[in-house]
């Protein structure tokens, strides 16, 4: 076993770790973050979705020593500009507001693909929206609330006052 | 019902669940750490049969950190037998196989290890000699004499073989002008929660007790375990705080919580068993109905359909599970939203060499609703009818409420015909049929398919006696207590699990409506089993009118005990009082506020009424509505409540290629009064994108040797954002008379009828060409072949 060494929502985490292990492994037992959850772990349901470098990745698919000298972010690392515990960033709040979820499960990676999508496109047509959450299946509630979300999300963001940075800065 | 009737109920409020969901903060089973954890892997079965010759566990046992292997044998000698609700002793289902394996997958043995990953290594050191044995696939071959029963001490594969005569059936196919059969096919699928099943129990020898954590949906949980362990029901206490990520009826898990208890037990240390994908879907034993009904309609030339013979042959899998009685609940709507006069119901579940069936979202309604719409379809082709016409001429009619159908319930209430009106308005009907059109002019198959059908829910769980004489089940209570504290806040307990039906939500909405609370101040809290009044978990659509039932009238023995307090302090008549967003006020404009109740509770016995207990606090356990006797003469009131839903949706699909494309999906729906808005539209869309699942992708498939095929995401088709479409609810509202605020059930609402809806749509695309598809799913393949087949 090596010491692999990640970044993980803007902080270094370190601990001796087998090769087989995966990222998603990695990331509940070892950094103990466990917002990221174990779907399929064969890269369709898209439950253990994070964001490498900004980019939705399946941590399922990825071991634990490929992510070494990226920046990942996980549900934890989502929120508003300095966010507490108890306060929610836009597009949480949207998917709350929406009632975008049931059991919250697939919930985590959904938000870090909307994260994603809005981060590079601001104005999403529903079409852009069922695309990006394409890779991620929810059970529940048949995406329509999920949409709905996401659509509502982006035009909070657009038209928010804070226009110094976008939300995916870790805190 | 536009008048604001409700402060809270039926208003747009946030669901309080979702905050901790939205920031990754839910709680689920594996989450959870708990000191010097031990893990299980569970050893697969390759053979559909076999005969179990010898389980050679030493050379995993060997290995670093493996603490421990556990055969059937050894279980078998430890514990009760699994809970059956039928009359089979001889069909014994224990956690893992004893003696045989009857079915690919099947658990043979358990590894323990210091972690999963070294239980996955170990599991690759064990050696089992087994002989293969006969098996049996097809549920109409299990029923011959000819075939290999699963379980040879049983002596047949034969579980249920039930017969049901409601009315005239022979006289009004005799007077009928025509009639016709057919037979249909609901394929082998399941819910398929996104989090797997899982389970933590934990023995503690010092206080004798078994703690567990699980990601479960059960009827009496706690109690199963307790039976099949040997332990008192008070040393069994489940958690009931856990988060659990999906189920729709299957997560029971009972085998795997039992298998993990007795190691948990044996050891003396906590133990866990997270299934992998592929164990949920190859042996998590939860499966749901895989039904082929024979069908027979009679009718007249006027469409007027007068009775129905169904045969449903259910195959059940390997074991009984709960397969059986989901046979049962169809028959509280066997007649769906129709007139039919007369029924003749045979119901037949069979074990076959295939994984065992679990509850699935409707208990066997689905399949049942998707026959009995076959069945409206196909007496409109053979009537050259219309459709739609066909179904508006059979429809009970608003002004026949309460109705009693042939098997023995009464529907509550409904205005079908005005929710259908509602939804061809707001679909406008006839621009959807100039699109059909449209589309076949450009060269497409298209379709309209149209369902209707009924939610039963609420009830009694009735289908056990009616199904199993010995089983006089007549209660399926559920309970809520509420205490108001010394600083007057509310707190509300409520005793299971939930599985994104919004429980916390729907308990603090309702008792914010009774005590006039803002229910953002109502804190909800879920103790464990053994701090918890009876209850009997979120199955059979049951919530709303249960736990929001019960959580009304503990909120009103609250107010009444307050009003006691401020008559006896106002003295005043308590019926001259009135209440007013908790305060208290009396004629002459006197008032007690809130917070002079809750000292006066707290604080002040001497002067509270004489005899009255100090503190402010109440518990209900609410009976079913309308569930007061057993089944007598094959009849029962099975269900209070009966939420209707009308599906209309257009479907096109290039004739060679096959790949269905909904264009537009409408769907009336009338659960009564509706709690939160939001939550019952996301249950009704959830419903609906399973039952498209079901309809076109989803099927747990068997090669000839018994090997699932289907047993990862990547064969096990569910739908993505890109087959399901936008879908328009329509809503309307019909009180039912039997509930606090006239609500009834909605958590099965769309999969009921998406199923027949979709295939009625393919149906109807292909209908020109002379095909009938007879199965679900209608994988893309089926169709282009049909067709194919059809032009050369």
């Amino acid at each position: 076993m090596n010491d692999v060494t990640l970044s993980i929502n803007g902080k270094a985490v370190s601990a001796a770790t087998e090769p087989r292990v995966t990222l998603l492994d990695y990331l509940r037992d070892v950094a103990g973050l466990k917002g990221t959850h174990a779907g399929c772990e064969h890269g369709v349901c898209g439950a253990c979705t994070v964001l490498v470098d900004g980019d939705p990745v399946r941590s399922c698919l990825m071991l634990a020593v490929q992510a070494e000298g990226v920046d990942i972010t996980t549900i934890e690392g989502i929120g508003g500009l300095g966010a507490r515990a108890g306060e929610l960033g836009i597009i949480q709040d949207a998917f709350c507001e929406a009632h975008g979820l049931q059991c919250g499960y697939c919930t985590p990676g959904m938000i870090l693909a909307a994260e994603a999508l809005l981060s590079v496109n601001a104005a999403p047509s529903e079409h852009d929206v069922r695309e990006a959450i394409s890779g991620n299946i929810c059970r529940c509630t048949g995406y329509v609330q999920i949409v709905e979300a996401i659509m509502l999300a982006a035009k909070r963001l657009r038209q928010r006052n804070d226009t110094s940075a976008p939300d995916l800065t870790p805190a | 019902m536009s008048e604001p009737k409700y402060k809270f109920l039926s208003t747009p409020r946030r669901p309080v669940e979702d905050r901790r969901f939205v920031a990754g903060r839910g709680k689920y089973v594996a989450d959870l750490e708990r000191p010097d954890m031990l893990h299980v892997a569970p050893l697969a079965s390759h053979h559909a049969a076999a005969v179990i010759n010898s389980i050679d566990g030493s050379k995993a046992l060997a290995m670093p950190g493996v603490i421990d292997v556990i055969t059937g044998d050894e279980l078998a000698g430890a514990v009760q037998p699994l809970m059956n609700g039928l009359n089979t002793p001889n069909v014994r289902r224990f956690p893992l196989a004893v003696g045989r394996v009857r079915y690919a997958g099947e658990w043979v043995c358990a590894v323990v290890a210091e972690s999963r990953a070294i239980a996955e290594d170990a599991l690759e050191n064990i050696i089992v000699d087994a002989t293969p044995q006969p098996f049996v696939l097809d549920a109409e071959q299990a029923l011959l004499d000819s075939s290999t029963p699963v379980h040879p001490e049983h002596g047949s594969n034969l579980l249920l073989d039930r017969k049901f005569v409601w009315g005239p059936v022979d006289e009004d196919f005799a007077a009928a002008a025509h009639s016709l059969s057919f037979s249909v096919t609901w394929g082998r699928n399941s819910t398929v929660p996104i989090e797997t099943f899982g389970v933590i129990a934990e023995w503690n020898g010092w206080d004798q007790m078994l703690d567990i954590w699980a990601s479960i949906q059960m009827p009496k949980y706690a109690d199963q375990i307790a039976r099949s362990l040997g332990l008192p029901g008070n040393a069994i206490r489940v958690h009931y705080d856990v988060d659990v990520g999906g189920s729709y009826g299957v997560k029971r898990g009972i085998k795997h919580s039992v298998l993990v208890g007795y190691v948990a037990r044996k050891l003396g240390r906590a133990v866990r068993l997270i299934e992998d994908r592929l164990e949920n879907m190859r042996a998590g034993d939860a499966h749901g109905p895989e039904r082929k009904f024979d069908v027979a309609v009679a009718f007249d030339d006027d469409g007027t359909v007068r009775a129905m013979k169904m045969r449903a042959l259910d195959n059940a899998g390997a074991y009984a599970g709960r397969a059986p009685f989901q046979l049962g609940k169809p028959i509280s709507a066997i007649v769906g939203p129709y007139k039919i006069n007369s029924v003749a119901y045979h119901a037949l579940s069979v074990t076959t060499n295939k994984t065992v069936q679990e509850a699935v979202r409707g208990f066997g309604q689905a399949p049942t609703n998707y026959a009995i719409e076959t069945a409206m379809d196909r007496v409109a082709e053979y009537l050259g009818m219309d459709r739609l016409a066909l179904r508006q001429h059979n429809l009970i009619r608003a002004d026949q409420f309460p109705y009693l159908i042939p098997s023995g319930s009464h529907y509550d209430s409904g205005d079908y015909h005005a929710v259908i009106d509602k939804v061809l308005a707001a679909a406008d009907y006839p621009a959807m049929l100039a699109e059909r059109d449209r589309l076949r002019a450009d060269g497409m198959m298209a379709g309209i398919g149209i369902a209707a059908c009924l939610e039963p829910s609420g009830g009694n769980s009735s289908f056990e006696p009616l199904l199993n004489e010995s089983n006089k089940t007549s209660t399926w209570m559920e309970s809520c207590q509420v205490n108001v504290d010394a600083l007057g806040c509310v707190t509300a307990r409520i005793h299971t699990t939930s599985s994104g039906q919004g429980h916390e939500t729907l308990v603090s909405t309702i008792l914010g409506e009774v005590l006039q609370i803002n229910p953002e101040l109502i804190r909800i809290t879920r103790p464990n089993s053994l701090e918890s009044l009876p209850g009997n978990s979120p199955v059979g659509s049951r919530m709303a009118i249960m736990l929001g039932g019960a959580a009304a009238r503990a909120g009103e023995k609250l107010k009444a005990k307050i009003m006691a307090i401020a008559a006896h302090h106002l003295a005043v008549d308590v019926d001259q009082l009135r209440y007013e967003s908790g305060d208290v006020i009396a004629p002459d404009g006197r008032s007690l506020v809130w917070d002079d109740m809750i000292e006066l509770a707290h604080r002040q016995y001497h002067s509270l009424p004489d005899g009255m207990d100090p503190g402010l606090a109440s518990f209900d356990i609410m009976q079913v509505p309308t569930g007061e006797a057993l089944p007598a003469d094959g009849k029962v009131q099975m269900y209070p409540c009966y939420a209707f839903e009308f599906h209309l949706v257009l479907v096109s699909f290039d004739p060679i290629i096959g790949r269905p494309d909904i264009h537009s999906y409408f769907i009336g729906h009338d659960c009564g009064t509706v709690i939160n808005p939001a939550i019952v539209s996301g249950m009704t869309y959830g419903g609906i994108a399973h039952g498209i699942g079901a309809a076109l992708f989803e099927e747990f498939a068997y090669d000839a040797n018994g090997q699932l095929l289907t047993q990862s995401f990547l064969d096990y088709l569910m739908p993505s954002s890109h087959e399901v479409p936008a879908i328009n609810i329509v809503k309307h509202c019909t009180p039912s008379p039997h509930t606090v605020f006239g609500q009834k059930g909605s958590g099965e609402s769309g999969y009921l009828g998406s199923p027949a809806a979709v295939s009625g749509a393919i149906n109807d695309a292909v209908a020109g060409l002379g095909i009938h598809f007879e199965k679900l799913p209608i994988r893309m393949s089926a169709i282009s072949d049909a067709i194919a087949a059809k032009s050369s």
